[in-house]
């Protein structure tokens, strides 16, 4: 990380003064408050803020950010603090500001099929506000119960059923948001569609550098009749993946493919006991509808999985076998903690890869000498490898960070990217450039020139340092002149 | 000017004078549009990969969009979303226009469908981003801030993109009695049922109008229950004929200025009843294009949503944009034109 800004430091006692005039009984300053907010999931790099504030309005948030603007203080915006990229991890000089106070919904109109919220919210429960109308808002990571919609704003999160609804970007519609300055701004539109250039497009996935997001209408649909499942088993990591893509090349479209590969169904039927068939890799397909349009999609990706000659097709015939179908899926990140340490990758890969990637991830685990345990979203190709390791062992981690770098890069030749959904932090800001040329990078740091001109907001994120670090002294350079 | 490649597009920008008009199959200019010099995009064309498996498709910007269409059904696919086609329209064009169609109301606009761009900015600088699947959060989307642009922050040069399964069977249902106020609640209880409806429109003569697509069982069964829910906004009937292609390629030209409105369903009774009649409607109520006499503007209640002349002579957006909002614009296109050499497009 960066090192923080001595003369921010050295003002400490005058910043909380003015945050406490800004926003009175909304700042924490205790060391040992603050401690709290020194990291979020990726828990492997920490670093207590300078102070924290918890507003309750746009208003608010726009005081204290302008008043962190005028004094040159960085700022890091914090929804439910469970980014897996260290998105909301702050630096020593920062004030971080978080939404959870801002919770409320504001308006459902389920004729405009929208909803209005506050982005402190968390995802499920934007669902648990809508669903009695008959209603639910799509993305769906795992985290729904724990995250909140302006961190998934911030990093377009998707879920298990991105395959049919996409991820948050096609479910945004608008946002307020304040900029660093303090300034208020509405984007977007009824159709997610505003009258020119589409900021609202760009502000998502930005990672909270752009602006903190305040408030968010959501687009929500109309919950399906019913939903099923399907599990299928295979004697092979690549026979599954070919089947994978048979399938979406037949024309159904299942609202979530997942994958699991034999490491990983092992792990999960002793965790959780699911009663999976004894098989190298599976598939949980499933489809949605009402209880005839169901039969005729299975009827169809029965057809597709039975030219793949599968150990077993296992067909959901009850609310309690759907559920055993998910159990082994759902509890498999827990399951593979109990084996030890791990570190979950999320890189992404065109479908047609799978079979070629799962191979060559196999011959990089040999020769690294790692178990790596797969199980994935494998309708949209995002991969998460879990590298096994003992942190106990001096230079285990090392190794598993250089296996991970190096399927990674594989991800990214073959056609894929280094993040699917978890999003860049300080975690792969060094590998953009894998992905990435200068020119490329350029151009993403001129949208972060316009909105936030002082390079004050979660400014050391995303971009490699070294390329960022000369527009950010000049850019500080003029904070401080103008202050 | 016609480059054949990205490198000389690239080349021609840096050495560019004045400003520069970019140019697809000029089908769609709006109001203001194509002043400068003429930047022909269509030397740019032919498909870089098309995956059907994985439902990918990139193509360079200039290909027209009747070739890439007719590829995709070759393969049983098309494109998700349902531009605008006439005759000599590019894809590049679509992106650059955000043409989304009736099935926008299911499966997102044409920025939604899209998953990678390589573009030419103002300095020459030929600039990536995205890439080609469906799940990418490393770095900024750049690719939603370049659909829709129209040329304004560079020249789109290759574009990758979603395709979708062609549904086996399709079923279109029709409110004929209904005038557009009047189809706004029907629209709406079918776009919040379940039945997964994928076009909810109305046009004059027509009436409310309304698709399912799918498996052919389901088709038949969702149809049904459709026209059950619907019984009480009157007489429902299943129409023979395809509404959908007027839908999506808009009203004739005719006179006076076509004005294109966005706006929620909810506020769309409001605005019809302060305007002209219609010449369509989409999206649910959501889309309102209608005519009025040239050079006029509309008297709009207030509303959340624009209003834009699409043909005519002088550019118009209603309400004005903010002042933030067009500060930021100006930013970026200070940025990534500093030239003003896309300036051109306006
Ligand atoms: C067990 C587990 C499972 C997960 N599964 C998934 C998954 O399936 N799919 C997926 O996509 N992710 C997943 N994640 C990652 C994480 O939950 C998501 O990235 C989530 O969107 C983060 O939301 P948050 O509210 O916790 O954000 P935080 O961690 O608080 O912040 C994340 C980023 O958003 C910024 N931010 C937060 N709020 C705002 C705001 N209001 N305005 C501007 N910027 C803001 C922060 O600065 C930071 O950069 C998982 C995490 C865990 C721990
Ligand atoms: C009568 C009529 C009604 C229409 N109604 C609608 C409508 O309601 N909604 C809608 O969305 N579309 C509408 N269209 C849309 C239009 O047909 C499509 O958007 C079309 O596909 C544009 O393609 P083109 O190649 O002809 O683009 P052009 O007309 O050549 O250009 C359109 C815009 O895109 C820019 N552009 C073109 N190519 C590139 C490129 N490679 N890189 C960067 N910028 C580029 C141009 O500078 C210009 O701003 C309508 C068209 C007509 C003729």
């Amino acid at each position: 990380m960066p090192e923080p800004d001595t003369a921010v430091l050295a003002n400490r006692a005058g910043i909380i003064a003015a945050l406490r005039q800004a926003a009175p009984d909304a700042v924490i300053d205790d060391p040992a408050e603050t401690r709290v907010y020194e990291c979020d999931a990726l828990s492997a790099y920490r670093c207590a803020p300078l102070a924290v504030v918890l507003p309750r309005s746009t208003e608010e948030v726009s005081v204290v950010l302008a008043t962190c603007h005028r004094l040159g203080v960085p700022v890091v915006p914090r929804g439910a603090g469970t980014s897996l990229a260290g998105g909301s991890m702050p630096t020593a000089d920062a004030v971080v500001i978080g939404l959870a106070r801002m919770n409320k919904v504001l308006e459902i109109a389920p004729e405009d099929r929208l909803v209005r919220v506050q982005t402190g919210r968390t995802n499920l429960s934007v669902t648990t506000a809508v669903e009695g109308q008959g209603f639910f808002f799509a993305p769906d990571p795992s985290s729904q119960l724990a995250c909140a919609i302006g961190g998934n704003i911030a990093m377009n999160s998707g879920g298990a059923h991105c395959l049919k609804y996409g991820v948050t970007t096609n479910n945004l519609l608008g946002v307020r948001l304040v900029l660093m300055d303090g300034t208020i701004v509405d984007l977007g539109g009824p159709s997610g569609e505003g009258p020119s250039l589409d900021l609202l497009g760009v502000v998502c996935g930005a990672e909270g550098q752009l602006g903190i997001v305040t408030e968010a209408t959501l687009r929500i649909l109309p919950k399906p009749a019913g939903a099923r499942p399907v599990l299928v088993a295979f004697d092979s990591s690549e026979t599954a993946g070919a089947c994978v893509a048979a399938i979406i090349r037949s024309g159904v479209l299942p609202v979530a493919i997942e994958f699991m590969d034999g490491p990983c169904i092992a792990a999960t039927e002793a965790h959780s006991g699911a009663g999976y068939p004894d098989c190298e890799a599976l598939l949980i397909i499933e489809v949605e509808g009402s209880d005839p349009e169901i039969d005729e999609q299975l009827g169809l990706i029965r057809a597709v999985a039975q030219s793949f000659d599968p150990i077993e097709f296992r067909e959901s015939q009850s609310e309690d076998e759907s559920r055993r179908i998910w159990l082994g899926r759902k509890s498999a990140f827990g399951a593979m903690g109990q084996l030890g340490d791990y570190i979950c990758l999320d890189g992404t890969i065109p479908v047609s890869s799978l079979p070629v990637v799962l191979a060559e991830i196999g011959v990089l685990s040999k020769r690294y000498g790692l178990a790596v345990a797969n199980v994935f979203h494998a309708g949209d190709g995002n991969m998460h490898p879990l590298i096994l390791y003992d942190a106990n062992t001096p230079g285990e981690l090392d190794k598993a960070e250089a296996l991970g770098a190096d399927i990674l890069r594989l991800c990214v030749r073959a056609g894929g990217c280094l993040t699917g959904e978890h999003g860049v932090g300080i975690e792969k800001r060094d590998l953009m450039r894998e992905q990435y040329s200068s020119a490329d990078l350029e151009a993403q740091m001129r949208v972060k020139d316009v909105f936030d001109p002082g390079w004050l907001l979660n400014a050391a994120k995303v971009f490699p340092l070294d390329l960022s670090a000369e527009r950010k002294r000049v850019a500080r350079l003029g904070v401080h002149h103008a202050s | 000017m016609r480059p054949e490649s990205e490198a000389e597009l690239a080349a021609l920008i840096r050495q560019a004078e004045r400003p520069l008009s970019i140019t697809g199959g000029a089908t769609r200019h709006q109001p203001g549009e194509g002043q400068g010099l003429r930047l022909d995009m269509t030397g740019l064309q032919g498909v870089t990969l098309f995956e059907p498996a994985a439902l990918t498709l990139v193509v360079r910007a200039g290909t027209s969009l009747a070739s890439v269409e007719k590829m995709l059904a070759d393969e049983g696919q098309m494109l998700g979303f349902e531009p605008a086609c006439h005759p000599g329209s590019t894809i590049g064009g679509v992106f650059a226009t955000n043409s989304s169609g009736p099935r926008r109301i299911q499966l997102g606009a044409a920025r939604d469908a899209l998953l990678g761009v390589r573009f030419v900015d103002g300095n020459g600088e030929i600039i990536s981003n995205g890439g080609r699947v469906m799940k990418n959060v490393t770095g900024y989307d750049l690719v939603k801030l370049m659909a829709g642009s129209r040329g304004r922050l560079g020249a789109l040069t290759e574009l990758s993109l979603r395709t979708a399964p062609v549904p086996p069977a399709s079923c279109t249902l029709t409110l004929p009695a209904l005038d557009a106020i009047g189809a706004i609640a029907a629209l709406t209880t079918a776009l919040g049922s379940p039945l997964d409806v994928s076009g909810a429109g109305w046009l004059p003569g027509a009436g409310a109008l309304l698709r399912i697509e799918g498996l052919s069982g389901s088709v038949q069964t969702r149809a049904a229950e459709l026209t059950r829910l619907l019984s009480g906004f009157g007489e429902v009937h299943v129409l023979d004929s395809d509404p959908w292609q007027q839908l999506r390629n808009g009203p004739q030209n005719g006179e006076g200025d076509l004005w294109r409105i966005v706006c929620r369903p909810s506020e769309a009774p409001a605005l019809l009843a302060a305007l002209p009649a219609p010449e369509m409607m989409d999206w649910g109520g959501g889309l309102i294009l209608l005519r009025l006499p040239a050079g006029e503007l509309p008297e709009l209640p207030k509303f959340w949503g624009h209003a834009r002349r699409v043909s005519g002579a002088a550019p118009a957006v209603l309400p004005a944009p903010d002042p933030v909002t067009a500060r930021l614009e100006a930013g970026l296109r200070q940025r990534f034109d500093p030239r003003g050499i896309f300036a051109g497009a306006e």
